[in-house]
């Protein structure tokens, strides 16, 4: 087969890191090569990250490229438009709908931009989601994330039992039962 | 049967340690470093722990080698220069036990200061320097640095990169080698660095690489894969793998040994193909010392210098692909901040207010740089802070800098800033240094540190007072305060800028962040109190944004009612509420 290509978008401290495990341990779990590239330090504190996830049968290079992403997910609107340009023809995008105001636009130096998702739409494929009100029903809106991992999961190649058995082997164990309804919802969505 | 497990980079650094039997890790925390050793320490068989500077890291390490272990330290790049002073000199000593520096580069800069290139030092003080390509060769080749530094007596350097150390892949895992301990013997000519001494050692070091280069043509992390000889890159690191995605058909010259160059395996490699490329991020170490060897290659031509390398860029420069790329949307900039209830907000807010210069340093704090706090003015390295605000003193007079003070972090005081106010009471400086002791290392994730009270193992220990060290140097008006309390603060600020003697300002609350901290409240905007001044909004505190009707809303998610809004806000339309 040939690589597949993932990105995960969000602002820093939205579980970005968390996903891209559950990712990571999927591929590996499934036999496939696998490669991960993530953001630490200073660009953690609130500011854009991105994360890189490609598996296959060998795989050279940890990062996505330019106009080769399969699936991006996207934790927040405006990093879907950020990171857009990184999808494939015929890729995907999974956006969760919440908007996260950047601190250019809380000092008022920009604006936040409308009508984000209606753009992307016009040349992508888009599924959205308003993962966090889910996360809040399910009693923890901190699972949004893998709420919005279950959509995305459609988009890959593995089945819905090797993703529940590696969110129970990543996730802390007393949040094993939470994470694993909220892919459930996300899944059957 | 060999188990297999995704590593991080780092993680797989700290592992190889760990296999090739490595006793003693020292290391001061730096991105993208730090992870080496908070993986380190979870194996029992090592010693592990955080020294205070790279430069001290360095040197445990160091002693530990010539009791006749296998050592090492670890640090990011900049913590090289801090460290290059006992490392250029090892390096003529060289070593009993293996001793194997990790340094970690960040091409790209994304949580730097500079861009430097760890090669250049290490060419400098004559190491030579190992890089691996992925997790799998970053534990690999762990173990050959120790094995080389035993077998050429000298210290070794792993070099890696952001990329590196922060992407996961598969590795195999392997047993831990009992390393039997190397006898001790005193040993004046190799360990006391005297000039007598040091003039024979310089000696075998230039031998000693000469018979690395030589023996470079054998050693397993140096390979030449042959394909189509068209084209030929000689590539190493991280750079490897675009090579590798973009021209999987290509020649490679895979260098593991990037200092000294195995130069044979180069000469061959260069004749064999028909165009040869250096493929290197940063520096042009490589290409100018095989261009001085009289052969034809391109590299910085049509390579920059600067940031990381892709895929990309050899599709588009090198096979002249017109790569049909959709341009990146123009969207509003999301650089990191301060964390909603982060008590430098509240420090920052009051020096603003106080139309107050900081000369700062390097930590989250100094992300009052930027608006809207706009306070830091300065920001050179590691300690810093306190010696610039000095030398300003000194260059214009104690008038200039009575607006001025100098802020630093508590782990970054005890760094190196606690030299530089040894330096303001000694040399008679009158500034105001501010210490935001936040309880930990915040930017790089949380690290202990010789003021905390715990070491890098999780064991109790004695916390150095800061305010006594202050007081211990000199410093007669040194006084503590809640970084929360602004009143008090700004009163504080106020006498003692004005006041011409040295004083130190320790503004005290624990990083957010921390996972000893509790919030059992959080702040909620009452919007018909709401009069849309603004005040609450000055800070720039992430939960804080306005309704459409331009009165105050807080994002109870991220809220943790540190209570500076409300404090800041003279119509009590802030309230502090139970979660």
């Amino acid at each position: 087969m040939e690589t597949k290509n993932i990105m995960i978008v969000g602002v820093g401290g939205q579980g970005t890191l968390l996903t891209s495990r559950i990712l990571g341990g999927i591929a590996m779990a499934s036999g496939y090569d696998v490669k991960l590239s993530e953001v630490h330090g200073m660009a953690q504190r609130g500011g854009s990250v991105v994360t890189f996830v490609r598996y296959g049968e060998s795989v050279a290079e940890p990062i996505v490229e330019e106009g080769c992403a399969d699936v991006i997910i996207a934790f927040e609107r405006l990093e879907a438009k950020r990171y857009a340009h990184f999808l494939k023809k015929d890729g995907v995008m999974i956006i969760n709908d919440q908007r996260i105001d950047p601190i250019t636009v809380v000092t008022g130096a920009a604006t936040y931009p409308e009508g984000i998702i209606e753009e992307l739409q016009k040349d992508n494929k888009v599924f959205t989601v308003n993962a966090m009100e889910e996360a809040k029903k399910l009693g923890n809106s901190k699972v949004f994330n893998i709420i919005v991992l279950g959509i995305a999961a459609k988009h890959m190649d593995y089945s819905k039992e090797q993703w529940l058995q590696v969110i129970e082997n990543t996730v802390p164990p007393k949040t094993i039962e939470i994470n694993k309804k909220a892919f459930e919802i996300g899944y059957e969505m | 049967m060999s188990k297999k497990k995704i590593m991080l980079g780092n993680e797989a650094i700290a592992r190889g340690a760990y296999e090739a039997g490595v006793k003693v890790s020292a290391a001061y925390p730096g991105t993208p470093s730090t992870e080496i050793s908070e993986n380190i320490v979870k194996y029992n068989e090592i010693y592990a722990e955080w020294s205070p500077n790279e430069k001290v890291a360095m040197e445990v390490a160091i002693g530990a080698s010539i009791s006749g272990v296998r050592a090492m330290a670890s640090m990011k790049h900049v913590g090289v220069n801090v460290a290059s002073d006992p490392l250029y000199t090892i390096a003529y000593g060289g070593v009993n036990g293996g001793l194997v520096l990790v340094a970690a580069d960040d091409p790209g800069l994304y949580s730097s200061q500079n861009e430097q290139d760890t090669r250049c030092v290490a060419r400098a003080a004559q190491v030579p320097v190992l890089e691996p390509s992925d997790s799998q060769e970053a534990k690999d080749f762990m173990k050959y640095a120790f094995e080389y530094s035993e077998k050429y007596d000298t210290p070794v350097i792993v070099r890696t990169t952001t990329r590196l150390s922060h992407s996961q892949g598969p590795v195999t895992l392997e047993e831990r080698a009992e390393v039997e301990d190397k006898v001790y013997e005193r040993n004046v000519a190799k360990y006391v660095m005297m000039p007598g001494n040091a003039k024979n050692r310089h000696v075998f070091v230039e031998q000693r690489l000469k018979d690395m280069a030589e023996d470079g043509v054998n050693m397993p992390i140096n390979r030449v894969e042959y394909n189509d000889k068209k084209i030929g890159f000689i590539t190493s690191g991280i750079a490897y793998q675009y090579v590798k995605e973009a021209c999987p058909n290509a020649s490679v010259c895979k260098l593991g040994l990037v200092h000294p160059l195995p130069r044979k395996m180069i000469e061959e490699f260069a004749k064999n193909v028909e165009t040869l490329y250096i493929f290197e991020e940063l520096e042009p170490v490589i290409e100018e010392q095989v261009k001085s060897w009289g052969i034809k290659c391109i590299g910085k031509e049509i390579f920059t210098v600067q940031g990381e390398y892709s895929a990309n860029m050899i599709r588009e420069k090198v096979l002249g692909e017109t790569l049909e790329l959709k341009a990146p949307s123009t969207v509003p900039a999301r650089p990191p901040i301060l964390c909603p209830g982060c008590p430098h907000r509240s420090v920052f807010s009051v020096l603003k207010k106080l139309g107050i210069h900081a000369a700062g340093d390097i930590g989250c704090y100094t992300l009052g740089a930027v608006a809207p706090l706009s306070v830091v003015d300065t920001t050179v390295c590691m300690g810093a802070s306190i010696s610039t605000l000095h030398g300003m003193e000194k260059a214009k007079g104690k008038d200039y800098i009575k607006n001025w003070v100098a802020v630093i972090g508590d782990s970054t005081f005890m760094h190196t800033g606690v030299n530089s106010l040894m330096n303001m009471v000694y040399n008679k400086s009158t500034g105001t240094v501010m210490i935001l002791d936040n309880s930990t290392t915040g930017m790089t994730g949380h690290q202990d540190h010789a003021a905390t009270g715990k070491t890098l193992m999780g064991e109790p220990t004695n916390a150095i007072n800061i305010y006594n060290l202050c007081k211990a140097i000199g410093v007669e008006h040194v006084v503590e305060v809640n970084a929360f309390d602004i009143d008090a603060l700004a009163k504080i600020v106020k006498e003692e800028t004005a006041r011409e003697e040295v004083s130190v300002i320790i503004t005290k609350s624990p990083c957010v962040l921390l996972k000893s901290n509790v919030f059992p409240n959080k702040c909620v905007a009452i919007p018909e109190k709401c009069k849309k001044c603004g005040a609450c909004l000055k800070p720039g505190c992430p939960a804080l944004t306005k309704n459409e009707d331009g009165t105050i809303k807080i994002d109870e998610t991220m809220c943790n009612a540190c209570g500076l809004c409300k404090t800041l806000c003279k119509f009590d339309a802030i309230e502090e509420v139970a979660k």
